[in-house]
């Protein structure tokens, strides 16, 4: 598992690559990248700061990899999030995950992303023209998170 | 007995504080530490006003209302989070 959360910016494909070599019987690699919007609720979005809680960030993604390995057969994961002031286009999240199918992986991917959306401690401040205003829980993700969760679900896992 | 209280993003801009050390009562919880600290009023009162979106941790693990504190404990308060 590697997981860092830093300002510097990640190639997706040197990480797929990595990760698909350093464990055996790997067949799929399944990746998701999150990047920053030009806009968010009608405005134009000129720049995102990522604040995060040291620490916690990093130990809440751990154990929600933690969780995927527990529920899906991967191999391996990796999770890279940043953190500071990005701009529209950048890139802000990887999530790679190595299994030996590739439903294990896709779902796993998914997974990880909607458990980080609404349990890592992450905070987005958005400028726009009008000034500066942090960025408001989404119910959706709440709702997205919690359909993992849900028994109408549960036969979509494994 | 003391505590470390952090606080984030929106909530740290309100209450104009990162971090401070707080003492409490032996047997305190996480709503006890919030309503010692709603009780101080202004700024305070409102963003830590109940019904308010408001999450806790514990030694870096979310906490409940009812989660029991001890001397040292790392306490953070913070709003719902909106990474990814």
């Amino acid at each position: 598992m590697k997981i860092l959360v830093g300002s510097a910016d990640f190639d997706a494909g040197a990480e797929i690559r990595a990760l698909a070599r350093a464990s055996r019987g790997v067949g799929a690699v399944a990746s998701f990248v999150g990047l920053v919007r030009d806009a968010n609720e009608g405005d134009t979005v000129g720049a995102m700061t990522l604040e995060h809680y040291p620490g916690m960030t990093e130990k809440s993604i751990a154990e929600i990899v933690g969780e995927a390995q527990n529920r899906w057969q991967i191999a391996d994961a990796t999770v890279i999030h940043r953190v500071g002031t990005l701009r529209p286009g950048d890139q802000i999240v990887l999530v790679v995950v190595a299994s030996a199918h590739r439903g294990d992986a896709f779902e796993a991917c998914e997974f990880i992303m909607d458990y980080l959306k609404t349990r890592a401690p992450f905070w987005k401040k958005e400028a726009t023209g009008t000034g500066e205003r942090w960025v408001e829980a989404r119910a959706s993700d709440d709702a997205a998170a919690a359909r993992w969760d849900e028994d109408g679900q549960s036969d979509r896992k494994r | 007995m003391k505590v470390r209280v952090l606080y984030f993003a929106s909530l740290r801009e309100k209450l104009g504080r990162d971090l401070e050390e707080v003492e409490l009562a032996e047997g305190a919880t996480v709503a006890g530490l919030l309503a010692l600290l709603r009780a101080r009023g202004g700024a305070w009162a409102e963003a830590l006003a109940e019904g308010r979106p408001v999450r806790a941790a514990r030694n870096q693990d979310m906490a409940k209302p009812g989660t029991p504190l001890a001397a040292g404990d790392e306490v953070a308060f913070f709003p719902p989070v909106t990474g990814g």
